[in-house]
């Protein structure tokens, strides 16, 4: 089963907040959206969960009930206790609380702490628990490890996989192209319209022209640091080398 | 100016040095015994999980905060507000005033640090009457960078300085930084992100108050092994892997183990046909692995 976006446009009051954006989540794989700030991809990520509705286009999704979506502000509350948020968000969907999640998510000996006095990353870990209670079959989370330390976010994102694995249709945005590499499909937005789109691979697979390291560019506006070196874009030459996902943003982002 | 003439006279070697550092707060080692300093023209990257110690440390070395035991030395001397001012900060937030202008945010940092004007890139001179709450968040970092900068620090630190822009904005504003670290300037990078890391000459990975690592990012990876198993069978590879309590993340289409030997990856795999191979580690497996071992 494949859910997602065709061909969606919203406006805001005038301001396009998404041009003919398209986008597939697969069961059973791990789908990033890519993007900086005000690029589309809380409006895109709330047009699939159904808060939005997009004035062009068509949105697939699985009934409201099977849908389980983690805003960008982590959607706990924070005045109830782990537990208390659990069997909340579990009641609301007549499910029964999922302990197994909660121990995965390294939160069962915390359970009468209130979300408010969690670390970023634990509360960010209780977002992904809730969103999946009721074991949705499209999952949606919205920058879930922005603020996330490296040893937090690895957790989550073995809870992310994990949940992939089991068959849900999982869809997430970041900000960041490391975090983005680990998706098996990705959509980059850039102000409402999408850049690129397809398997990590296969997206830099496609680079135009050719990417070399220099010490001093020839042309800075087509070159970018890494470290104390330089990649350069040349539009003209014939692909070699391997460049990866920032490389192959940037020369799109840059024309490509 | 009489700041800017001193970066000449100024004696070679660290701008700022941290000397076996040590921050209890009643019975709790918030920092233990930690060393660190940043010279002329080097960007360092401070990494470590949340309550590794870093915020504590950091507040050591500017003068916010009096270490238990251990030396601070900012430009050569214990950091006051005089030495403060020699540096730029960027925190996270940005510390811009939204309700003000582009130019109004600019001449208050320009009274606040005694210089006569800063000079804005143009892509923000282009908008200098627009209220900062309305511009983009590229823009705003922008525009605290330029801030920062107007009164010509020698060290800038900067907290997760990319943070929320996209790939295009990221490289220009990491330009800048390099361009800094070029003149002279020293700089202080604290970061969660791996891609933010490979950017600095130098990392300190500190875990539980301690330094537990220091180098370049080769140095610091050195031979580090991971194993990549590539599948069809993704999904059921992941979960055998996860069963067996081993640390294991996606990468695309494939799976990485870190820590472990490619032996006992196939043997929880199970018979789950697979090519199981030893690959270099990547920075992030590594320092997971250094704090975990902390």
């Amino acid at each position: 089963m494949t859910f997602g976006a065709r061909h969606i446009t919203v406006d805001f009051g005038g301001v396009t907040a998404l041009h003919d954006v398209s986008l597939d989540v697969p069961a059973g794989a791990v789908t990033a959206v890519v993007g900086g700030d005000g690029a589309g991809k809380s409006t895109l990520l709330r047009c699939l969960v159904g808060r939005i509705v997009a004035q062009h286009g068509e949105v697939e999704r699985p009934p409201k009930r099977q849908v389980g979506y983690m805003s960008s502000s982590s959607g706990t509350w924070r005045d109830l206790s782990v537990d208390e948020n659990v069997a909340f968000v579990a009641g609301v969907y007549g499910a029964k609380p999922r302990p197994d999640l909660l121990e995965r998510a390294g939160l069962a000996s915390v359970g009468h702490r209130l979300a408010g006095q969690l670390s970023g990353g634990m509360r960010q870990k209780l977002g992904f628990v809730l969103a999946m209670q009721h074991n949705p079959e499209l999952v949606v989370l919205d920058e879930p490890s922005t603020g996330v330390d490296p040893v937090s976010r690895v957790e989550l994102w073995r809870m992310i996989a994990g949940a992939a694995a089991g068959g849900t249709a999982v869809v997430m945005s970041t900000t960041y192209l490391d975090e983005a590499e680990r998706a098996s499909s990705l959509l980059v937005l850039d102000a409402g319209r999408a850049v690129l789109a397809g398997p990590p691979d296969e997206v830099v697979a496609h680079t135009p022209g050719r990417i070399v390291e220099v010490g001093k560019p020839g042309d800075p506006a087509r070159a970018w640091r890494r470290g104390r070196v330089f990649h350069e874009w040349l539009p003209d030459e014939s692909p070699a080398g391997t460049p990866d996902l920032e490389d192959a943003i940037i020369v799109e982002m840059l024309g490509g | 100016m009489a700041e800017q003439s001193s970066r000449s006279e100024h004696e070679p070697g660290a701008l700022a040095k941290a000397d076996n550092l040590t921050k209890t707060f009643g019975s709790f080692t918030a920092v233990a015994d930690a060393s660190l300093d940043v010279r002329t023209g080097e960007i360092v990257g401070l990494l470590g999980a949340n309550g590794a110690g870093k915020t504590t440390l950091l507040r050591m070395l500017l003068g916010l905060l009096r270490p238990t035991s251990g030396a601070v030395a900012l430009f050569g001397t214990p950091p006051s507000r005089r030495e403060r001012r020699r540096l730029g900060y960027v925190p996270q937030g940005l510390g811009l005033y939204t309700d003000l202008t582009v130019a109004e945010n600019v001449r208050f940092s320009a009274e606040a640090f005694g210089v006569d004007d800063i000079a804005l890139p143009d892509s923000l001179q282009a908008i200098s009457g627009r209220l900062v709450g309305e511009i983009g968040l590229g823009r705003q970092r922008q525009l605290a960078f330029a801030c920062a900068l107007g009164h010509r620090p020698e060290l800038l630190v900067l907290d997760e300085p990319t943070s929320g822009v996209d790939a295009l904005a990221r490289a220009r504003l990491w330009d800048t930084i390099h361009d800094q670290a070029e003149s002279g300037v020293g700089v202080l990078v604290t970061t969660h992100y791996m891609q933010e890391a490979q950017q600095c000459d130098r990392l300190v990975i500190m875990a539980l108050g301690r330094v537990v690592a220091t180098g370049t990012v080769a140095d610091i990876v050195g031979d580090a092994k991971a194993v990549e198993v590539r599948t069809d069978d993704w999904a059921g590879a992941f979960t055998a892997l996860d069963d067996a309590g081993l640390p294991v993340t996606l990468a695309g289409r494939r799976v990485r183990v870190a820590e472990t030997s490619p032996d006992d990856v196939r043997r929880a795999l199970a018979g789950i046909e697979a090519s199981v191979d030893e690959v270099p580690a990547t920075l992030e497996e590594t320092m997971l692995a250094i704090s975990r071992s902390a």
